[in-house]
């Protein structure tokens, strides 16, 4: 979340897509409650299905499975077309008025400029912005600074380093330069129409319109006072340009002018109470700790990686941008020191050689192709149900079966430590599976202590309430036993390379039970020598705490396990364990409670809640505002700002972009499939693209080989389905619980009446749902909260399932269900920025069973 | 289970004196629950189990989320669902708590013919004390609402108490703490009202539902719980919400003027067989008839 959960109380429209907060974030959704009540706030529910988030929304659009894009590129055109956009906020905090380099090629054939059709990759040399200066007014005038547009080259010998952004942009404040971003942008949504949106999303033109004014009416005349959120979860993600639907969203938030503002933002709801501490502790193998670029083989030294991961600020000339990953050194060479201590001196480059450099896609998807082509022969598993999560469950339990061995850390004996188990293997072929599984019996959530990071970035420490109960034991002891286990056969046998494992810096009260305290205090860095402020002269002593990630050094008087928690336990204390409940400012900022990342901030890029000036767009919201006695940004929140940055400076709010503005155009590929989002059709679609049925899916898009890979065509499989969470469930664990199964005893597949009509259906009838992979078996939920569509004039039935019930559980053990998983479904392919799997909108046909 | 610092106003097939009348020191309490902010997650249904000490009892999917078709005797609390298709098409998914309504004038109670098994509290709450329930079930027939049940191993009635226990000792109702969006209020029935009618005009004013409005039916002297309802002109569509609850008159008849006809036809019938015994004397024996006799 750029914001957190009780800001959106502040809000005065929510368009909630991808997510359905009221039944799998209820205690957060109360905050949406909150605005409706006392804002008369409005609520905008675009979803596949009528949900219960549905059932308290202003206005409901259905909408078809993997058309968001679509939808959200028509409201794009609206906004701009009815003049609904922040104009003042456009030209100095967007990069709207930036000029993009002459060769760069809009879509309308489906590819952008630079495509190589061999490798299936993109060549982002024109992705990038013109260099040259002030072309305010001058719109004919070519923005080059005298010389040709750089030749596309044909990429001979693999992709070619990324292109670096231009120090000197040119720009045209006026907005009116034909390769400035706000006319591209202009250009590439015109194509989406009422009309166009109509045949893609299935959303009839007159709905279509009535969701997009509501929405943009916050923007009315340009008035800038009201503020509209937008709220996502896995909805949006889970397709094969999943990324690509968020950034569209950014892009409407920076042109209506709402982010950075209380109850504005893009707000993601993390699925898990630490799914968002996953992730920042680089749960993705592509990022270090704090978002850290990930070292590639390259990367031969630490010079080579802090150059490449290091940029350096690109702008208008006369304005100012802080470009904080400047500051990249800082932040790995302390990371560096943290995990390998004195091993890591400046002579060795602080030990980066020790980094694994992938070279390839090691993302979940691939695992388990690699694990079933033989290429990995084991794997741990801790904190997930692997068999259960993934896309194409027959295929994962086919990679499993050729593992040599697995380990399990589980608090249930759950689908994964029992996939030699799953419905269709025999007794005959179960003595054929010779994976040797070890099993751990792990602590639940309550039984240790810990932190927890939310959606709201806030990290919060819990205590345990009860002891793990019997033989199981903390995942941190396991991980520790494991870890000295094989560090003591390092020291007595050697290795390959060892000294990554014996170097590593384990230096823990106990080090067979290390204390997730002393985990915490390592995640906020302390000082390794006597450090001084130049400016205020302050001291930190060697081996005290950080105050934040400001007081980071690069040469190694400093160590940081992950800089955005610098300022979480400091000499002060465990800022993470505070419970104040004081709220001053009356607008849910809470700053004394428990403590936000990065520096206890609330709302991400909260100058963008003022104007040029400094002052609030509105006066009864107020965040944060220039004082000009004091010469500081002050306010009810940290700035998220330079703090004596003077608003004639001109210095940009999004410090985290080397422009400092927020990025309508994503320049060089810092998102892969193209710099403006484009709708691609889901892999599997029962139409081709209507826009340019030549490329109709993603171009980046690739599929693995296996047997198990395949995909159906939508004359034989016409349905589209999702899958979903229920409120009832939480993921694959509760079935265990008999009070979860009593709410919902058992797995069912919502489909629209006239479907079931169509095929004779009754509700409760068993019903099989089969795709090209699999058949997931359970009862007909007959409902008119789906209905039929028309999908680029074809009738299109969707269909969904929740994902909870798997072949172990209460009532999976006493087969009162058909112990299906219900990822049997879906396909391995993935979005090519953030590889997760397409789980929403595939093609199904169902039959009666 | 019976609250002994709560004042008692009422006890069913009692005569005489109510023990501690007149220790008036409580509100007239009320639960609020507002439909139109229900998500339908259930949490009141789960704490209302936690709380009570209700076991789990087994479960069938029934083409809805709701849990299971109507509250039985040992789950009070229960979402009902119901899907609505507005007159302009729309789609609506009607999501209303059920429990007991705690009615001013109870109806259950009104029907108990067991001495102390139902009370009506000063604060309104209408509570079952089952060691005093003779399991007739006459209360059953009694409510408009079909609230109580009947337990076949316990032998006995039971329902919603509005957490007595918790309101005794200054809590709120489970259900109420549970409530993640506020949807579920408690407090006094006066502000609960006024509360309840300041949201239905939001909901007529703001929210495009011209028929919004709150739902405390006078045909049993207004109830403890109250609804705030997107169409309060069609409680029925709320999941069997009646529209003018009232106590049946079959239960009124036999309760005030059929009780004196059958005490008079008790008293009648006793009179009776006194007249008989002293007109005619105790039932002589009949001679026995020989053993021949009987064989045949």
């Amino acid at each position: 979340m750029t914001n957190g959960w009780i800001d959106i109380k502040n809000t005065d429209m929510m368009l909630i897509m991808g997510g359905n907060p009221a039944e799998n974030h209820p205690c957060g959704f109360k905050w949406a409650m909150e605005a409706k009540r006392n804002r008369n706030a409005k609520l905008i529910s675009v979803d596949p299905r009528f949900t219960r988030t549905s059932s308290t929304a202003d206005l409901f659009v259905q909408i078809r499975a993997g058309s968001d894009i679509a939808f959200l590129g028509g409201l794009i055109r609206y906004a701009i077309e009815n003049n609904r956009i922040a104009k003042e906020y456009l030209v100095n905090y967007t990069n709207a008025a930036f000029i993009v380099k002459e060769g760069f090629k809009l879509p309308d054939d489906g590819l952008y400029s630079g495509f190589n059709a061999a490798s299936a990759t993109y060549d982002k040399t024109t992705w990038n912005y013109e260099g040259g200066g002030d072309f305010s007014g001058k719109a004919g005038a070519a923005a080059a600074s005298g010389h040709a547009p750089e030749p596309v080259p044909g990429n001979p010998g693999g992709p070619a380093p990324p292109p670096a952004l231009p120090p000197n942009v040119a720009y045209d404040l006026t907005l009116q330069h034909p390769r400035c971003v706000f006319q591209l942008m202009k250009q590439q949504y015109s194509r989406y129409t009422p009309e166009t949106v109509e045949r893609i999303t299935g959303i009839p033109k007159d709905q279509f319109l009535k969701a997009v004014d509501m929405f943009t009416s916050v923007r009315k005349d340009g008035d800038m006072k009201k503020v509209a959120t937008i709220i996502y979860a896995v909805g949006w993600t889970q397709h094969t340009f999943g990324t690509q639907i968020i950034r569209t969203a950014a892009m409407i938030q920076l042109l209506l002018g709402n982010m950075g503002r209380a109850g504005g933002g893009v707000n993601a709801l993390r699925g898990h109470s630490n799914i968002q501490g996953a992730t920042d502790m680089a749960g993705l193998y592509e990022s270090l700790p704090g978002y850290l670029k990930g070292p590639v083989p390259d990367d031969t030294n630490l010079g080579v990686y802090l150059k490449r991961t290091t940029p350096t600020s690109s702008k208008p000339a006369p304005w100012d941008s802080m470009n904080y990953y400047q500051n990249t050194p800082q932040f790995m060479v302390s990371l560096l020191k943290a995990l390998y201590g004195d091993a890591a001196t400046k002579e060795n480059g602080f030990a980066f050689d020790y980094f694994p450099k992938p070279g390839q896609d090691c993302s979940w998807t691939h695992i388990w192709d690699d694990m079933y082509n033989g290429k990995i022969k084991g794997m741990m598993a801790f904190g997930m149900n692997g068999v259960m999560i993934g896309p194409d469950t027959n295929k994962n339990i086919n990679a499993l079966k050729k593992a040599d061995w697995l380990v399990v850390g589980e608090i249930y004996q759950d689908e994964t430590s029992e996939f030699w188990r799953a419905p269709g293997i025999t007794a005959d072929e179960q003595k054929n599976i010779n994976t040797t599984v070890y099993r751990l019996p792990c602590a639940g959530f309550a039984e240790k202590d810990g932190s927890m990071t939310n959606s709201a970035r806030w990290v919060t420490w819990k205590y345990a309430a009860v002891p793990p109960p019997g033989d199981a034991r903390l995942d941190q002891d396991i991980i520790a036993e494991i870890f000295l286990r094989v560090r003591g056969l390092y020291k007595s046998d050697g290795g390959k390379f060892p000294d990554p494992i014996l170097n590593l810096s384990w230096a823990y009260a106990d080090a067979a039970h290390p204390p997730l305290t002393q985990v915490a205090m390592e995640l906020n860095g302390r000082a390794l020598a006597d450090l001084t402020d130049p400016v205020t002269k302050q001291v930190i002593k060697a081996g005290q705490q950080l105050p934040g990630f400001a007081w980071l050094k690069d040469d190694g008087t400093t160590m940081c396990g992950n800089w955005i928690y610098s300022g979480s336990w400091t000499e002060a204390g465990a800022q993470i364990q505070r419970r104040g409940t004081e709220d001053p400012s009356g607008m849910g900022v809470y700053p004394n409670w428990a403590w936000s990342w990065p520096a206890n901030r609330r709302v991400l890029y909260n100058r963008a809640s003022c104007n040029a000036d400094g002052k609030p767009w509105d006066p009864d919201r107020k965040q944060i505002w220039w004082n000009e006695a004091s010469g500081k940004w002050v306010g009810n929140d940290v700035p998220d700002f330079k703090p004596d940055s003077h608003p004639k400076d001109h210095m940009g709010p999004f410090i985290m972009n080397p422009e400092g503005v927020g990025r309508l155009f994503a320049p060089i590929g810092v998102i892969v499939d193209g710099p403006f989002p484009e709708h691609y059709e889901p892999i599997e679609s029962p139409i081709k693209n209507p826009l340019h049925p030549d490329q109709s899916n993603n171009p980046l898009v690739k599929k693995f080989n296996t047997p198990y890979d395949k995909f159906g065509s939508p004359e034989e499989y016409s349905i589209v389905c999702t899958t979903y969470r229920l409120t009832e469930q939480y993921h694959y664990w509760t079935k265990n619980n008999p009070m979860n199964v009593q709410l919902i005893p058992e797995p069912f597949v919502e489909i629209p009446v006239e479907l079931a009509e169509e095929k004779g259906i009754r509700g409760t009838d068993v019903i099989h749902v089969i795709s090209a992979r699999g058949t997931y078996t359970a009862k007909a939920f007959v409902t008119r909260r789906l209905r039929p569509m028309m999908i680029d004039g074809k009738k299109v039935y969707q269909v969904g399932l929740p994902i909870h019930q798997g072949f172990r559980g209460i009532d999976e053990d006493e087969e009162r269900n058909a112990r299906t998983p219900a990822n049997l479904l879906t396909p391995a392919v993935t979005d090519p920025n953030a590889h997760t799997p397409e789980s929403k909108g595939f093609l199904v046909k169902i039959e009666k069973a | 289970m019976s609250q002994a610092s709560t004042e008692i106003v009422r006890i069913s097939g009692h005569a005489g004196s109510v023990p501690g009348a007149g220790l008036n020191r409580e509100f007239q309490v009320c639960k609020l629950v507002d439909t139109t902010t229900c998500i339908g997650c259930k949490a009141c249904e789960v704490a209302c189990l936690e709380w009570n000490g209700n076991t789990f009892s087994e479960t069938t999917f029934d083409n809805s989320y709701q849990t299971m078709p109507e509250t039985t005797w040992n789950y009070w609390n229960l979402i009902k669902f119901n899907e609505h298709e507005r007159e302009d098409g729309s789609m609506m998914l009607l999501m209303r708590k059920d429990q007991c309504m705690h009615c001013e004038d109870p109806g259950c109670l009104a029907a108990c013919p067991a001495d102390a098994a139902i009370v009506q509290y000063a604060n309104g709450i209408v509570d079952f004390q089952e060691a005093n329930c003779i399991g007739c079930g006459y209360c059953i027939t009694g409510c408009p609402f079909n609230i109580p049940k009947f337990s076949p191993t316990a032998r006995k009635v039971f329902k919603c108490t509005l957490c007595s226990d918790r309101v005794a000792v200054g809590l709120e109702p489970a259900c109420i703490k549970a409530c993640p969006t506020g949807c579920l209020h408690f407090g006094t029935k006066s502000e609960m009202k006024e509360l309840a009618e300041t949201r239905a005009e939001q909901l007529r004013d703001v929210s495009g539902f011209a028929d919004a409005g709150v739902y405390d039916p006078p045909g049993v002297g207004g109830t403890h719980v109250i609804y705030v309802l997107h169409d309060a002109k069609n409680p029925e569509l709320y999941g069997g919400l009646p529209k003018d609850p009232h106590i049946p008159y079959s239960v009124r008849l036999w309760k005030a003027p059929l009780k004196w006809l059958g005490n008079l036809a008790i008293v009648g019938g006793l009179a009776g067989l006194a007249w008989h015994y002293m007109r005619y004397g105790p039932k002589k024996a009949e001679p026995i008839p020989p053993d021949d006799e009987r064989r045949v």
